[in-house]
């Protein structure tokens, strides 16, 4: 798959959740895109994510 | 012979004095300023000479100052701006100084949405005064967009944002901005808008803290409905704390995106 323009290639099917905790990511502060599409925090480990799937994460950082 | 006053173009008698046309036009005017420059010694004024007379403090109709903005943003970019609606999450750095912005271009109605007091190490970036040390962000920013521009219609809510309240604090403005500190509350409202709304826009920030370089803030096209600015790398934290110029830079950038969205480019 995809991820942020990188190829990434994982043996078995993941989750989102399982993506995120792969990259070290933070569920609550991440917006996840699946093929344009913005994911619910709430699917995030029912979406199962296919090998052709263009993955956007946009992580965010505090302050403002 | 043609000259401007006030933004207005008016015919005079040649020969016609600076302060015959104060006196003319507005006798109380305190400062008179001819092409740029405050003038304290009468004189003969030229063609297309541009004169602007201004009482200290005193606020201008709203036809007059409508015709000084329009004459700065040109009649098609006012009138659009002018029926424009913008929320705003969040009155710190970012949304502080946005507000600012938009109130200056002229912007029709702000929804302001903070449920937090000013603080004073809120001074080091955020738009408010030593006179709003203590106040809701909300009322004290109320209190300055009247002062920048009295004819932007300001709606305030006293609120902390949740996932239950922010369709319904949001519902009738077209574009959001996101301008909260935390990473979480950033992500969560990003979120909610953009799988709980069908075209709502949100214009978020991530990254903007510390002295790195100015060019290393960018606005990006996540999607049509979702801008992101900053350098999504440097957070808030010890040894690189958020300051002024920086977190001002980005508002800026989320303030002209939202420009450019209502002046329908809808590109970077």
């Amino acid at each position: 798959m995809i991820v942020n323009g990188k190829n990434i290639d994982y043996k078995e099917r993941i989750t989102v959740e399982n993506l995120l905790e792969k990259l070290d990511l933070n569920m609550d502060e991440v917006v996840v895109e699946v093929n344009l599409n913005i994911i619910s925090k709430e699917n995030y480990s029912d979406i199962l994510l296919n090998k052709e799937d263009k993955i956007e994460i946009i992580n965010f950082v505090g302050g403002g | 012979m043609r000259v401007s006053i006030n933004e207005k173009s008016f015919c005079v008698k040649e020969d016609s004095t600076l302060f015959e046309i104060r006196n003319r036009f507005k006798k109380d005017a305190d400062v008179v300023i001819l092409n740029g420059f405050a003038i304290e010694k009468d004189e003969v004024l030229k063609e297309n000479d541009k004169v602007v007379l201004i009482k200290k403090g005193e606020i201008p109709s709203e036809e007059e100052l409508e015709h000084l903005l329009v004459s700065r943003h040109t009649p098609k970019v006012y009138d659009k701006l002018k029926k424009e609606a913008v929320g705003i999450a969040g009155l710190g750095g970012l949304g502080s100084n946005v507000a600012a912005s938009l109130s200056r271009i002229g912007i029709g109605k702000l929804v302001l949405v903070d449920f937090d007091v000013v603080e004073p190490s809120n001074l080091n970036r955020q738009q408010y005064l030593i006179k709003h040390l203590g106040m809701k962000k909300t009322e004290a920013m109320k209190e300055m967009i009247l002062e920048i521009n009295p004819f932007v219609k300001v709606e305030i809510k006293d609120k902390y944002i949740t996932e239950d309240n922010v369709l319904d604090i949001f519902k009738n403005v077209d574009i959001i901005v996101e301008a909260f500190d935390s990473a979480k509350c950033k992500a969560s409202l990003v979120s909610e808008i953009l799988t709980k709304t069908k075209d709502k826009v949100i214009v978020a920030a991530s990254g903007m803290a510390g002295y790195f370089s100015s060019n290393t803030i960018k606005t990006k096209k996540i999607s049509n409905r979702f801008y992101l600015i900053g350098d999504e790398i440097n957070e808030a934290k010890e040894g690189s704390g958020l300051m002024a110029p920086r977190v001002s830079i980005a508002a800026n950038h989320q303030a002209n995106m939202i420009l450019r969205l209502i002046m329908e480019q809808k590109e970077i």
